[in-house]
């Protein structure tokens, strides 16, 4: 029955988001205000009937109804309660749902947040979220159901991929997920102001904080991703430039770019145009993402749940949805006022600059994802494009981008001059060689030692340009510090945030030690400075795994530092293996063992490593989080305090 | 980065002869084989897994791709001789790195060029003289009143 429920309530959805594409903007173009009203109610309406099948199906996972098929694919009754509610997403169609949910609560969110929003352009945006909703609530009841009853109902579902049963990977999607149709937002508004044919000061902020939003939700959820990856795939890599994670890096950088524009255009009235394409990308690159995960049209080892006729229907959507607002964009775009201009030097400038190089480094990353695609289609020729090819293409691009973002917070809006670049970098260029020189003493590699440096030039830039703002040991330097917007301390955190990560991928892929040996019990192997001895192997079984355990001794110079455990699970409904990694976490180096296959006689296969400094990388990316949060709530603060 | 790091690492063994060496004598030491065939490790892919190099990977092949790229370095081949073997066998597909070739000139060159582009535009669009957009200068009077403003919201800076 329930079931049913949900059914009929994501049918009216589609109708209602049907609705809401077509007369608000009918309303906006003959100007009556009861059309363009109806845009807001269909929003909230449309939010709420998807949550009630949301709900529905939520609650035929937990009460485990497997006459319901999706539920019989992916759940089992002998799975613990969050992982019968995570798994609601863990499969395509559920994956879907959330994605429409997500889509929704935003589009609901403008009638509450956009009292002030002029009622033309709030109805446009309102339309265009409409169509986006009715797009893809079309392909979820026409390809992908969710709903749909099997019959004989079997007696025990098929349960949740194992991998996905962890409480990192639970919350993954719904992070990533806000993060990719938050930027349906700017999408949106980015479109019904090309109709408009209008893009002011006042549109830029108030998308802002939307777009800030998005931005941290993708930067948790592209977090959550990297941390579930390094402890769950058991080889201790935080990033792999998975074509999964690639398409998932995407939005996040052009939607930094976006970010750092509309920043511009909200101050200085200037890079409508670029904003507006950027707007459009963000969201038409998260589109991407979507179709490629679910399509699995690039394999990746994060393919699941993939169809290659659902995916068809993915890319038909994205080719309507990003061919028509670039259409728009090139027909619209001239008629948007252009702005005052900007000079080589000034804070302007550094800001196109950041925007150039963000893009540069989406490119990059783009052609390394889908190269491999392009080569067979036209050629039949397989490449291969991995780790190394970004390692050389994509690290020199974002060395440049630290370079300019050292630098570019320091200058005046407007018009600077060439003397604070000279004197900022003479001061820097003396702190990269001190800072370098240390480094290379305790480390022994050049480039190491180089790339240290430039992550301290960048934490002590941002120092400075946040010193300046606050009137670093001047007199009222409290009273200045409180009257900052939050966007100051939100750069600030940002910024540090990205020093800290950087300092952290360097050391990562520099000093990072590994090694795999096969091991009987009491045998040792050692890799830096650290005895790693294979003490016990202890078989074991939870509720729905059996598991072997192995206990790995750790010694550094004959003194123990501490004894991990790491386990193979065996899923027995799935027939599955899986690997639990054990880590000591250390702010200056985590130890991470993962144990493989074998057996007494001949004994197991230890992957041991050291990893100076991972956690400095999800530190840093989690400031990156935070100071997206500063930046918005700050500003609430404020309006009240002056309210 | 990695790469850059394994570049200079192999650089580094070409360049103090360790390389000759090598060549000339088979018997080079196991910790070495085992150094340099984790580098290399690192730039060859698993051809039957999805998107990891056999160094990562778990699946038998990725095993035996590991022996052979052992068996080779003993057998007195140079890292990129490594490489060059494990591509006649098994094709482009199994280097990480793509090889620089026609089919891969977009790869390679765009990002740079498009940095390249970019900075040149840069240059190009913000040296150009405005037309548009003509500051005029306050007089006497307005320049005493705009700094009266300026001191009651920002005392001091």
């Amino acid at each position: 029955m329930i079931a049913e429920f949900g059914q009929i309530a994501l049918i009216m959805a589609m109708l209602v988001a049907g609705a809401q594409a077509v007369l608000p903007m009918v309303g906006a173009y003959q100007k009556d205000t009861r059309l363009m009203a109806f845009g807001d109610r269909a929003a909230i309406a449309q939010f709420i009937l998807i949550a009630i099948a949301f709900l529905a199906l939520t609650y035929v996972f937990i009460t485990s109804d497997f006459s319901v098929k999706l539920a019989a694919l992916h759940s089992h009754t002998n799975k613990p309660l969050i992982y019968k509610i995570s798994g609601v997403w863990g499969n395509h169609e559920g994956s879907m749902m959330l994605w429409v949910l997500m889509l929704s609560l935003f589009g609901g969110l403008v009638p509450m947040y956009g009292k002030t929003l002029p009622a033309s352009l709030k109805a446009r945006a309102l339309s265009v979220q409409g169509m986006i909703g009715v797009g893809f609530l079309a392909f979820i009841l026409f390809t992908s159901n969710p709903f749909l009853r099997l019959n004989p109902v079997p007696l025990d579902g098929q349960s949740l991929n194992p991998l996905l049963q962890d409480p990192g990977l639970a919350f993954h999607p719904p992070f990533l997920y806000l993060g990719y149709v938050g930027f349906s937002m700017a999408f949106s508004f980015s479109v019904a102001a090309l109709i408009e044919g209008r893009v002011d000061a006042v549109w830029a902020q108030w998308l802002r904080p939307w777009v800030l939003l998005a931005w941290s939700f993708l930067t948790i959820g592209i977090t959550m991703g990297s941390v579930w990856a390094y402890y769950e795939l058991g080889w201790g890599g935080w990033w792999m430039w998975d074509p999964v994670e690639n398409v998932s890096f995407l939005p996040w950088l052009v939607g930094t770019a976006l970010l750092h524009s509309i920043l511009v255009l909200g101050k200085r009235h200037t890079m409508a145009n670029w904003t507006i394409l950027l707007g459009i990308a963000a969201f038409s690159l998260s589109l991407v993402g979507t179709f490629v995960v679910r399509s699995g049209v690039l394999t990746s080892v994060h393919s699941f749940a993939v169809d290659p006729a659902r995916g068809v229907v993915i890319l038909f959507l994205l080719l309507l949805a990003t061919g028509g607002a670039l259409t728009l964009y090139a027909l619209r775009a001239h008629e948007l006022r252009g702005g005052p201009g900007y000079t080589t030097v000034s804070k302007e400038g550094g800001l196109v600059l950041n925007n150039l190089l963000l893009v540069t480094a989406a490119v990059t990353v783009f052609l390394g994802t889908f190269y491999p695609l392009l080569v067979e289609t036209f050629s039949n020729e397989k490449i291969s494009v991995g780790t190394p090819y970004f390692d050389a293409t994509f690290a020199p691009v974002m060395i440049v981008l630290i370079a300019f973002m050292g630098v570019g917070p320091l200058l005046k809006w407007r018009v600077d001059t060439w003397t604070t670049v000279r004197k900022h970098a003479f001061k820097s260029g003396l702190l990269i060689a001190v800072v370098g020189l240390f480094v290379y003493i305790y480390g022994k590699s050049v480039l190491g030692a180089l790339s240290m440096g430039i992550a301290a030039y960048l934490a002590y830039s941002t120092c400075i340009a946040y010193g300046r703002k606050i009137g670093f040991g001047k007199a009222g330097m409290m009273r200045r510090f409180r009257a900052q917007p939050g966007a100051s301390h939100g750069f600030f955190l940002a910024h540090m945030g990205m020093a800290i990560t950087m300092a952290g991928v360097v050391s990562m892929s520099v000093w990072a030690k590994e090694d795999v040996q096969l091991l009987k019990i009491n045998d040792s192997m050692r890799v830096g400075a650290y005895e790693f001895t294979l003490k016990a192997m202890t078989p074991g079984r939870e509720e729905n795994y059996q598991y072997l355990e192995a206990t790995i001794d750790i010694k550094k110079f004959t003194k123990k530092v501490t004894t991990l455990k790491s386990s193979q699970r065996f899923y027995p409904v799935r027939e599955m293996v899986t690997t639990e990694a054990g880590i000591q976490v250390g702010v200056m180096r985590n130890l991470y063992v993962g144990i493989g296959d074998g057996d007494s006689r001949k004994g197991w296969v230890v992957r041991a490593y050291i990893h100076p400094m991972i956690c400095w990388i999800w530190f840093g990316t989690l400031m990156m989080a935070l100071a997206g949060f500063v930046s918005l709530f700050g500003r609430k603060v404020k309006a009240k305090e002056t309210a | 980065m990695k790469r850059i790091y394994t570049i200079v690492l192999v650089a580094f063994c070409l360049f103090s002869g360790l390389n000759t060496f090598a060549q000339t004598t088979p018997h080079i030491s196991e910790a070495e084989v085992e150094q340099r065939a984790r580098s290399v490790g690192k730039s060859l892919r698993c051809v039957v897994c999805q998107n990891q190099s056999i160094d990562d990977s778990n699946a038998p092949l990725a095993a035996d791709m590991r022996l052979l790229v052992r068996e080779r370095i003993r057998a007195g081949d140079r890292n990129e001789d490594v490489l060059i073997y494990m591509r006649d066998r098994y094709g482009d597909f199994v280097l990480l790195k793509p090889p620089f070739q026609p089919n891969t000139y977009i790869l390679w060159f765009a990002p740079m060029g498009l940095l390249v582009l970019f900075l040149l535009w840069y240059i190009v669009q913000t040296r150009r003289p405005k037309q548009s957009v003509k500051i005029a200068q306050l007089s006497d009077d307005e320049q005493k009143r705009y700094d009266a403003l300026i001191t009651k919201i920002e005392p001091k800076s």
